[in-house]
């Protein structure tokens, strides 16, 4: 349970990156899953290279990452932003097929370590009968607290009403004189700096990070949003837990073997009585 | 020199022509209408002042500025806000917030704060509101919504797309008095394109008449009131 809540938080973290990214522009960004690959490299070079401890290296690749997330949107999504949705598919693709090319070329294929340079020492406690680590307990702190943060963003900032407005009418939002432009890059940033926390967290949870990391990640986090209703923030964070809990739980007492398969088999029994997800909205047509 | 100059605009939507080359002007605190039918080219006109619609022809000037290839939230800056056909308020957004964005580019706190009250002045409706979902409002309190967010920007000129539409003739009646009213008392600009030629030549001092894409007439709206083909087709009188 504890380990299916951590687990949880981290597709809470890249579930917000995809349903943020689709909330303004309705693009599905296939690319989001390297960008929390690379953001967890950034974050061990920055440890392993750059001898940075933990609480400097976090917020330093999670910069790094964002403006990667802001560059890749300049590159591949701007100048397609009135294609169809199969050209900007293709750019996606593209796009995570170079991501996870560079890693290879920077990093090599192989599985890097984190432990020894994240200058974090596993400590275990025991409460009566449950057990939890200082990662743990960092992991789902963490997690808890960066939603908290964008939660307020979105709902109590001028900035967070403006991206609604955005991604409500782009065009309605410009004649309110919002720079339509740098909400999306801004959307971009944050969205790729909580898959870069995401990333780290992952990678030290596990010790472990590798070019192809970002595949399952991506797509279950992917899954995590459609399940709490694409285009929804609470939605993305409320599906996240759900999918790092029934996978946790099914892995643990039915097999270990179809931990994948329960993640979506609960997207496909939700999809069939909910097709907008748990807390998703029907989409009204736009004219 | 006019607050707004259009000068030999033209619009495409892909290679079909909306605007082919219209020109007029807006003095300062001047109402001036547009009328046509359906499908004329109206909202096409007010979207190409806005910088919503890409122009591929002719200049638009604000103020002696050349706007013509200006991004529409710089546009906004310069004093322009626009009223779009179908209200386009944000439905997910409460009435306070609406009203907020109205006033996005704008840091004068204590300023801003006074247009509150004038336009819950205006509305006392949206001050009922405040807090209410604008999805949620009936279609003449979006109406209301949509203007007063407008106001909130404090512009220099205001652009109205079919206020009347969707909306009862008596609550068209009651925005069409505000309309006048801000023209009046405010001295605000207003540059306002109806189908419902009654209203829009009895708020305006000039109208111009659209007919695909082409302007064909203009002139006082008081004289254009007594023209019989404007009385026979777009008035819907006999004699
Ligand atoms: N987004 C669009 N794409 C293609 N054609 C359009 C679009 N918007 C308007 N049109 C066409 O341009 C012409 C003018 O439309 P519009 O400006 O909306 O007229 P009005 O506001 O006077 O009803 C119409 O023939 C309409 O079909
Ligand atoms: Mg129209």
């Amino acid at each position: 349970m504890i380990n299916g809540i951590t687990v949880g938080g981290s597709y809470a973290l890249i579930a917000l990156g995809y349903t943020m990214v689709y909330g303004i522009l309705r693009i599905v960004n296939f690319a989001h899953g390297d960008v929390f690959m690379m953001g967890s490299f950034f974050g061990l070079f920055c440890m392993q290279f750059l001898g940075m401890p933990y609480y400097v290296a976090f917020p330093i690749a999670a910069i790094a990452t964002a403006i990667m997330g802001i560059i890749m949107e300049r590159i591949a999504y701007r100048p397609i932003r009135t294609a169809d949705s199969l050209t900007v598919m293709i750019s996606a693709l593209g796009v995570s097929t170079f991501l996870g090319n560079l890693a290879m070329v920077l990093w090599g294929s192989g599985t890097h370590a984190f432990s020894g340079f994240s200058g974090i020492t596993v400590s275990v406690y025991k409460f009566d009968n449950v057990v939890l680590s200082n990662i743990q307990i960092g992991f789902i702190v963490l997690s808890v607290l960066l939603m908290m943060a964008l939660y307020f963003i979105v709902n109590k900032t001028k900035i967070g009403i403006a991206m609604r407005a955005t991604s409500h009418n782009i065009k309605t939002a410009k004649l309110m004189g919002i720079n339509t432009d740098r909400i999306i890059s801004f959307t971009f940033g944050i969205g790729s700096a909580l898959a870069c926390v995401a990333g780290l967290l992952v990678g030290i949870y596990y010790d472990a990070v590798y070019p192809l990391i970002g595949y399952s990640y991506g797509l279950k986090a992917f899954a995590a949003a459609v399940l709490g209703g694409i285009g929804s923030i609470p939605g993305a964070m409320l599906g996240g837990f759900v999918m790092g809990i029934v996978e946790t739980l099914g892995a643990s007492y039915i097999s270990a073997g179809y931990r994948d398969a329960f993640a979506f088999a609960i997207l496909i029994i939700v999809l069939i009585f909910r097709p907008a997800g748990i807390l998703g909205k029907k989409e009204i047509d736009k004219v | 020199m006019a607050l707004l100059e259009i000068k030999d605009l033209q619009v495409k939507y892909g290679v079909i022509p909306a605007l082919k080359g219209i020109s007029f002007e807006v003095e300062l605190g001047e109402a001036v209408a547009i009328i046509g039918a359906n499908g004329a080219g109206k909202t096409t006109t007010l979207h190409a002042i806005s910088g919503i619609a890409d122009k591929c022809g002719g200049q638009v000037f604000f103020n002696g500025e050349d706007i013509t290839k200006m991004p529409a939230h710089k546009i906004v800056s310069r004093g322009i806000s626009q009223v779009q056909e179908g209200r386009g308020v944000f439905p997910n957004l409460s009435v306070a917030e609406n009203l907020s964005l109205g006033a996005y580019l704008r840091n004068d706190k204590a300023e801003i704060a006074k247009d509150y009250e004038f336009v819950y002045e205006v509305f006392p409706r949206l001050l009922e509101r405040q807090k209410q979902m604008a999805g949620t409002l009936s279609g003449g309190e979006q109406q209301m919504l949509a203007i007063g967010r407008s106001l909130m920007a404090r512009p220099k000129l205001l652009l109205l797309d079919e206020p009347s539409m969707g909306l009862s003739p008596l609550i068209t009646e009651n925005i069409f008095k505000t309309i006048k009213k801000l023209n009046k008392e405010r001295q605000m600009t207003i540059l306002v394109v109806e189908q419902n030629a009654q209203m829009a030549l009895w708020v305006s001092h000039r109208t111009y008449i659209m007919e695909t894409g082409n302007i064909v007439y203009g002139g006082a709206s008081k004289e254009l009131k007594n023209q019989d083909f404007i009385r026979k087709s777009y008035l819907g009188q006999k004699d």
